[in-house]
């Protein structure tokens, strides 16, 4: 039963992606997008690229959420879009 | 039908593909376009991970002790094939390392022109 | 714009899904993918480098040409980043951007519980990376995951604490000479290996220097010396990357 796990997950990642790009806030915007990368990560673990997975924790979730944070802070944290 | 209960994960990234496409097309603010690049950037890691499935094999970690002893025999067919995970280890490193370039352009234009919206930017061009 | 990104998007998707009607089947292990040359990894790597696990294997041997143009990459993205954010501004911008920007204006006040959680966090992630770069060859691991974490436990520091105070014991002075020093570390290495008379980056011709150590057990030590370079530029250009975007090229103010 699995794939009823693996189908949630999936639906979750699409659900996140979509969310990410229509905020209007960036920094939420920001935060969903680093949520995303997470559930990408759990997705390659059960693929069975253990090793994919382990860079995307830490790349994605980690080094590039703080990433677009440094520059959101910079920039303004609205859009009108 | 068949080939949706088989290429399941196929059909899947075409759909995570296509959104990080609109969002790289149609959303005006420059972050935005690059959270969309991003997207598209996870779902062709997951694209070229998926290919290299094989059904029921395990992963590509060998049980063997820190002795050295003897060699196991090993059957191709029961590990799943790790050439896809080498060449996506070093390109979601370099992902970063250029949406760090690409982040590094959006401060010098909002810094040279106070906006980061593509059409306001493009009024100031024309403008000035 | 967006009826038109609608429509583009729609039809790339259809195009690739009636693609993706003629792929091989899921899991299948005769698909094209997985018969060529990666059996031949498979079945071999571990006879050859005593490496155990298969993806650091083929990444810093037998695909080791590939890694050291990464490397090579992420040092250059690190350097335009830095180059990119001095630049000196336009006209229009230097009279916009005199006086202070925002984040100055109200400067974050110091939490003494943050900077005690920081403290206490910094050295078991430092240890960590270091440790995934030495047990790579037997767990998940490797060059570029260390690399990442060893930055991310000084971003953490620069987060909990300010990032001057960061940038007084870890200068940048130290980093750029750091990410040059690892690439140069791996690029030497394959030097070394041309100089001993065999191919380049063919970690055979290194026994010359260590004469009984068999010939899987010096490429398991090239692969290690090799990781070690990715590390120190990886981890040097995430925090280098982090330390100037957060202040926009001048290292003043930031988290």
């Amino acid at each position: 039963m699995t794939w009823v796990l693996d189908l949630f997950l999936l639906f979750f990642i699409a659900g996140t992606a979509i969310a990410a790009l229509e905020s209007k806030c960036l920094l939420t915007s920001a935060i969903i997008l680093g949520a995303y990368s997470f559930m990408m990560c759990l997705v390659y673990a059960a693929l069975g690229a253990v090793d994919v997975a382990f860079t995307e924790a830490a790349v994605g979730a980690g080094a590039g959420t703080v990433f677009f944070l440094s520059t959101i802070l910079r920039i303004g944290r609205d859009t009108s879009q | 039908m068949s080939v949706i209960e088989h290429n399941f994960i196929y059909l899947f990234f075409v759909v995570l593909l296509m959104i990080g496409l609109y969002g790289a097309i149609a959303k005006v603010n420059l972050v935005k376009k690059l959270f969309g690049l991003t997207i598209f950037q996870t779902a062709i890691i997951l694209f070229y991970v998926s290919i290299g499935q094989k059904k029921g094999a395990a992963i590509p970690i060998l049980e063997v002790g820190h002795g050295h002893q003897a060699l196991p025999d090993v059957v191709a067919a029961h590990y799943i094939n790790p050439l896809p995970h080498v060449l996506m280890l070093t390109a979601i490193v370099v992902g970063v390392a250029t949406v760090g370039v690409a982040l590094a352009v959006i401060q010098r234009l909002y810094a040279e022109y106070g906006t980061v919206e593509e059409d306001e930017i493009l009024e100031k061009i024309v403008r000035s | 714009m967006k009826k038109f990104a609608i429509l583009v998007t729609v039809l790339v998707g259809a195009i690739l899904v009636w693609g993706a009607t003629d792929f091989p089947q899921w899991g299948d292990p005769n698909s094209p993918a997985s018969t060529h040359v990666s059996d031949r990894y498979i079945t071999e790597a571990y006879s050859a480098s005593h490496v155990p696990n298969l993806v650091s294997a083929i990444l810093a041997d037998y695909r080791n040409f590939d890694t050291m143009f990464e490397t090579t990459v992420v040092f250059t993205a690190g350097t335009a980043i830095f180059l990119i954010l001095r630049l000196p501004l336009g006209p229009l911008a230097r009279r916009r951007n005199s006086k202070h920007p925002q984040a100055e204006r109200h400067p974050l006040p110091r939490d003494p519980i943050l900077e005690m959680a920081c403290r206490i966090l910094f050295p078991p992630t430092h240890l960590f990376g270091l440790y995934v770069l030495t047990h790579g060859h037997y767990s998940p691991g490797g060059g570029f995951q260390a690399g990442v974490i060893l930055g991310a436990s000084f971003i953490l520091l620069a987060i909990g604490f300010d990032l001057r105070a960061i940038l007084a014991r870890f200068p940048e002075g130290l980093f750029k000479p750091l990410a040059a020093l690892g690439v140069l570390l791996y690029v030497g290495l394959g030097v070394l290996c041309l100089l001993l008379g065999g191919n380049f980056l063919d970690y055979e011709a290194l026994r010359v220097l260590a004469p009984g150590i068999s010939s899987a057990m010096i490429r398991s030590h090239g692969i290690l010396i090799v990781e070690c370079g990715v590390t120190l530029t990886v981890g040097s250009v995430i925090f280098g990357i982090y330390a100037n975007l957060v202040s926009r090229g001048n290292h003043e103010g930031g988290l």
